[in-house]
């Protein structure tokens, strides 16, 4: 992978916006990974004597209804988001890209199948299956996480399909055939660290587009539940509160836009350091 | 292929489509927990009762003659009815999803009003600061949950400024398009940025298109030629791409809905889930996506209208 990366790398400094997408998603990590270290209160801990205080240096997103600090319980929810982001999309970027590899390798009767079950998917709006198959299920984040994965992973497969296409008619895979090499060597060995490219970026917009699903969900109360703390149930929270504490919706709100930003950042970035069309 | 057989063969590909999509409605109803009797009924029923229940709803018979009876009640325009309405829920829909189609156009003017202009703009500037400016300004508005956006809105608009109401419908047309302008522009926000940035590619490829070297050698002045002939042809690949964006916009109206409590289908779905209402559900899904399919229709004929090369 490091290899092929290299490869298209145009040259060795890194462009601005990719690196200021990469910065965010590093801070968002770090605040997912050990946010006990940088929260500056527990986000759990009730102070009945600061209730619902406007953001101050000693609370600079203010406090919410239980005097529980907005900034810690943000940064606690991180964890939560980018988890949403990892287990929404890695189900069906690993299976979607398999599937996509043999229908583009091997076309035939799976490939008109293929084609139906796209025209199927794009048929059902994504949000609508997503709540109808989580109502089925019930509330939750693992139903959800099952729900966008069985009808996620046409996405890869079909962006993989058509990069698998490209590079079948390639003058590297002619070679290797002429060369005698066995059919799954080819594909795996050849094929399929070219698809990557594109797939990697994709994953990033992915990513960012199920941090806002997931936030929503949690917004109506189909996702994370309570007392989990999800941006989206954050800002659910707070809107019993608004405008009077606007604090409570507003600054959990500003991090999702900002983490959205640093993965479309990341994965533009991404693109064009790939060479990858979109 | 001419023109009517590609319509012809066009308007046959729906009726597969109609047959899959209420294949995937039949098999979610029946992966249910306990299957749609014990929806139904509650976890507490009695043995004969759930028997009772299941041979009334034709459970018992094999799973392909179930298929047929299904297909057949749809095609009758019965949906069943609603646990939590008691009434039929074809009528619940007819009611609530003019709302939601007042909603979504609103939104899709905003969008287009938005987006082409400003799209215009980044294109003609590219990669200097009024480009830079308008890109950056749409990747906000991309990365931005709708309900967040809404919320903000009703803050500023609806709570502070009192110049919309903070939700609801209305009674008359009038009352309607004022209580959906806020909605239709919280809905109409990411949607603009997904169309900007699309148009705008478009327009660039346009422009160092050879027949606008062309238009510009003959003479012709700048604007005549930008709209003439670089906005026409840009336009055609933008028409298609907001019909494809049809589904995403419906699937905005739900939460956009339940935000500024808009009585349209979208609260209906999510109210629904919380009251257990599946054949609400049940219908909605099929509904909305009998939907999407016949503006994908419409679409793929309106662009054969613009562009012939499409029947070919």
């Amino acid at each position: 992978m490091t290899a092929i990366a290299l490869s298209h790398v145009r040259a060795w400094r890194i462009p601005a916006p990719l690196l200021a997408g990469v910065l965010i998603l590093c801070g968002m990590l770090v605040a997912a990974l050990v946010p006990g270290a940088i929260a500056p209160y527990d986000p759990i801990a009730f102070d009945y004597a600061a209730l619902l205080q406007p953001p101050s240096l000693a609370h600079p997103f203010g406090t919410d209804n239980f005097g529980r600090d907005v900034l810690s319980r943000t940064i606690f929810a991180t964890g939560v988001d980018l988890q949403i982001a990892f287990f929404a999309t890695i189900a069906p970027l690993v299976v979607g890209t398999l599937v996509g590899l043999f229908i583009g390798f091997y076309g035939g009767l799976a490939d008109a199948i293929f084609a139906q079950v796209v025209n199927l998917v794009m048929t059902f709006p994504f949000l609508v299956i997503v709540i109808a198959i989580v109502a089925v299920l019930g509330p939750g984040l693992e139903n959800m996480y099952v729900a966008v994965s069985i009808v996620g992973w046409v996405f890869y497969a079909r962006l993989t399909r058509a990069e698998v296409h490209v590079q079948r008619q390639s003058d590297y895979v002619a070679a290797a055939r002429v060369l005698g090499y066995a059919r799954s060597r080819i594909l795996f060995r050849h094929i399929l660290p070219n698809t990557l490219r594109p797939i990697l970026v994709f994953w990033m917009t992915d990513m960012s587009l199920k941090i806002l699903l997931g936030s929503s969900l949690g917004y109506l109360g189909l996702g994370a539940q309570p007392p989990t703390a999800e941006w989206g149930v954050l800002i659910a929270d707070g809107k019993a509160y608004f405008p009077a504490g606007w604090w409570m919706a507003v600054f959990p709100g500003g991090v999702i836009v900002l983490c959205g930003i640093g993965f479309s950042l990341t994965g533009d970035g991404l693109a064009d350091l790939l060479d990858v069309k979109r | 292929m001419n023109r009517a057989s590609y319509t012809a063969a066009r308007l046959l590909q729906i009726v597969p489509t109609f047959i899959l999509i209420g294949i995937v409605v039949f098999v979610l109803v029946r992966i249910l927990p306990g299957g749609p009797v014990a929806a139904l009924l509650g976890d507490k029923a009695s043995d004969e009762a759930i028997e009772r229940i299941t041979r009334q709803l034709g459970l018992d018979a094999p799973i392909l003659v179930q298929f047929w009876r299904f297909l057949e009640t749809i095609a009758r325009g019965d949906l069943g009815d609603s646990i939590a309405y008691h009434v039929a829920v074809v009528r619940l829909i007819a009611e609530r999803l003019p709302v939601t189609l007042l909603l979504t156009g609103m939104a899709t003017i905003f969008a287009i009003a938005l987006a082409v202009p400003l799209a215009f703009v980044a294109a003609v500037t590219q990669n200097r600061w009024p480009d830079l400016a308008i890109r950056g300004a749409f990747q906000v508005g991309l990365s931005s949950p709708i309900f967040y956006v809404g919320l903000i809105l009703l803050t500023v608009f609806a709570g502070a400024m009192h110049i919309f109401p903070v939700g609801g419908y209305g009674e008359t047309p009038g009352e309607h398009l004022y209580h959906l302008f806020l909605p239709a522009l919280a809905l109409a926000l990411s949607f603009s940025a997904v169309i900007m940035r699309s148009l705008r590619a478009s327009v660039i490829e346009v422009l160092s298109a050879e027949f606008v070297d062309f238009a510009r050698a003959k003479g012709l002045r700048r604007r005549i030629v930008l709209g003439r002939h670089v906005l026409r042809n840009a336009l055609i690949s933008t028409v298609a791409l907001i019909g494809l964006q049809i589904g995403d916009l419906l699937g905005g109206a739900v939460i956009t809905e339940s935000v500024f409590a808009v009585p349209g289908v979208g609260r209906l779905m999510v109210d629904s889930i919380f009251a257990r209402d599946y054949p609400v559900i049940q219908g909605l899904t099929l509904a909305l996506a009998v939907l999407v399919s016949l503006v994908f229709l419409a679409t793929d004929l309106v662009q054969m209208a613009l562009d012939p090369r499409v029947a070919k």
